[in-house]
């Protein structure tokens, strides 16, 4: 009986202090909405002591083109994912199920994407694209990102787990490579495009140094460089109650969809292990 | 010989095929993650800035001026600094993250989301949030200073306090990331070893010391490894908060990088320092090597 209350009052004690936590760690974002909603008063407080209003955000979405900026992001963001998709599903089931040469070091540079950060090869990859012609491009923003190791290795992982006899018996029936990985791999490697979606749409959301580089125009930036701008501009000296509306506005999409999908969100991570 | 011949083709047809698979892949990282390795290796060996013709060969000149500079000692100093201050307390308070939220109940999934939730934020805006935290004098940290009894320290000018800050904001956003490999760890480990560990009377802290943490050696060693390459791949924040500001105090590596490279416009200095980044991700990432089928288990 003593034993149980032992764990009674330990299980309580958990409970309070990851509670305790959790109120610290939602601080700034409580401090982020709570004055991006209210007007701007000259004293910056925890929680707002001025009424409710939207004028900040209706100010923020008229002083920047975010609407535009909204636009650029959405389009950089799927049509990268729905390319990513293809090619490395092709990939991935190339690494699967063939021997060929090469192999080892096509595995080796895998690898090697996996363990470089796209943003540490910025110098020579903004070469690269200025001889190609593509700064300041839609296209220039997504290329490097277009072959997605990390992709590759989970759907391979998940493809292997596919029982051989899947694709064989397709294979009987007449149909051919494309119509086995469309009707028979893909259907099965289901939770791992999921993970591979998550991973891929909040990196590009959210990426900022390789957009930042490349776009010059209003007409290519991302939402993440429009904020950068606005909130480095004389205009946002001292008026947080604009940075955090502006700064709102370009969360709000991806923080939503991870406070409603948040166990899906958190088994993507992990089950790629890394952030592409 | 017929046979053979057959068998020789349908080889041929299947290699052919397996690189036609791979081929769109394979073209976007051969040209934007091994060709820019070692165009950095070559340049870096080089007197490349803007305006001239063509890169001049100098050998070993950038890294021997380099080891020259005290700018740069300053800002290798920052990075590895700035790398000891998060990786290990995010490591830590991440695995303690993780035993807190390591069980059932209809609270778990609101707390897990509040400490993951600045993860899926990007970069800048923390930056720009934390930018008004750290504010002088109005800013919420120092009114929180004052109500304490001490007064203003507005950190982000103050060269001794610029890193330690933006390393507490960090370790706030990554705590919560790490977490989510630790739990994955902890919810591994069979439970019926810690059952038997408690019926042979360990205790709390002994189960933990000598079962949890050896179960947990190899999400600890590639949770290691992730820490420290996102650690070493930041420069947003610095660009939104200080641009290297008081002197220098808080420019890290690939803002350095950043800023040789498209403010000073020196590409052979930017790529010598771009080739220092990859020796530190590689020395970073060998645990991986080591133990490349563990993936398995994350996967």
């Amino acid at each position: 009986m003593k034993e149980f209350n032992i764990r009674k009052v330990l299980s309580l004690l958990v409970t309070v202090c990851s509670i305790c936590l959790g109120v610290i760690w939602l601080i700034p974002l409580v401090w982020l909405v709570g004055t991006a909603l209210t007007e701007t008063s000259f004293h910056m407080t925890l929680l707002p002591t001025t009424p409710f209003t939207f004028e900040n955000i209706k100010y923020v979405w008229n002083a920047i083109p975010f609407a535009q900026y909204y636009i650029n992001t959405l389009t950089l963001v799927v049509v990268t994912f729905a390319i990513q998709f293809f090619t490395s599903t092709l990939a991935g089931y190339a690494m699967a199920f063939y021997n060929f040469p090469g192999q080892a070091l096509i595995f080796v540079i895998i690898f090697m994407q996996i363990i470089i950060p796209n943003d540490v090869l910025i110098i020579p990859n903004f070469m690269t694209l200025s001889e190609m012609g593509l700064i300041d491009s839609k296209l220039g923003v997504m290329f490097p990102f277009l072959g997605s190791a990390m992709a590759i290795f989970l759907l391979r992982q998940h493809f292997k787990t596919v029982p051989r006899a899947f694709g064989e018996a397709a294979r009987i029936d007449g149909a051919n490579l494309w119509q086995t990985i469309w009707r028979v791999y893909m259907p099965c490697a289901k939770p791992a495009y999921m993970s591979f979606a998550v991973i891929s749409v909040s990196y590009h959301w959210n990426n900022y140094l390789w957009p930042l580089i490349v776009t010059k125009s209003p007409t290519n930036r991302t939402l993440t460089v429009g904020l950068a701008i606005f909130a480095k501009s004389k205009e946002a000296d001292m008026q947080w109650a604009n940075v955090c509306a502006a700064t709102l506005i370009i969360i709000a999409p991806l923080l939503l969809a991870f406070f409603v999908m948040q166990k899906q969100f958190m088994n993507s991570f992990v089950s790629a292990g890394v952030k592409e | 010989m017929a046979r053979i011949t057959t068998a020789a083709q349908r080889r041929r047809k299947e290699i052919a095929t397996a690189y036609m698979l791979l081929a769109p892949a394979l073209l976007v990282m051969l040209v934007f993650t091994v060709y820019p390795v070692l165009r950095s290796v070559f340049l870096s060996m080089t007197k490349y800035r803007m305006g001239m013709e063509a890169p001049e060969w100098i050998w070993f000149s950038n890294f021997q001026r380099l080891a020259g500079n005290s700018t740069f000692w300053k800002v290798m100093r920052n990075t590895v600094a700035f790398a000891l201050m998060t990786v290990i307390p995010s490591m830590v308070l991440g695995l303690g993250l993780a035993m807190l939220v390591n069980r059932e109940g209809r609270h778990i999934g609101f707390i897990r989301t509040a400490y993951f939730y600045p993860s899926v934020m990007p970069m800048i805006a923390i930056a720009s949030i934390w930018m008004f935290i750290y504010m002088a004098g109005n800013g919420l940290f120092d009114q929180m200073l004052i109500k304490l009894g001490g007064q203003s320290m507005n950190v982000l000018s103050d060269k001794d306090k610029v890193l330690p800050a933006m390393a507490v904001m960090y370790v706030w956003r990554e705590a919560g990331y790490l977490m989510v490999f630790f739990l994955s760890g902890l919810q591994s480990i069979n439970g019926d070893v810690l059952e038997a560990a408690s019926i042979d009377g360990a205790t709390g802290w002994k189960t933990f010391r000598h079962i949890t943490l050896p179960l947990l050696a190899p999400t600890t060693l590639f949770v290691s490894t992730v820490a420290f390459t996102n650690c070493f791949k930041l420069a947003d924040h610095v660009i939104i908060m200080t641009e290297g500001a008081p002197n220098n105090a808080s420019t890290l590596l690939l803002y350095y990088i950043y800023q040789q490279g498209f403010t000073n416009m020196n590409y052979g200095v930017s790529s010598a320092l771009t080739v220092i980044m990859l020796a530190m991700l590689l020395v970073v990432s060998l645990p991986r090597f080591f133990s490349e089928d563990r993936k398995i288990h994350y996967a």
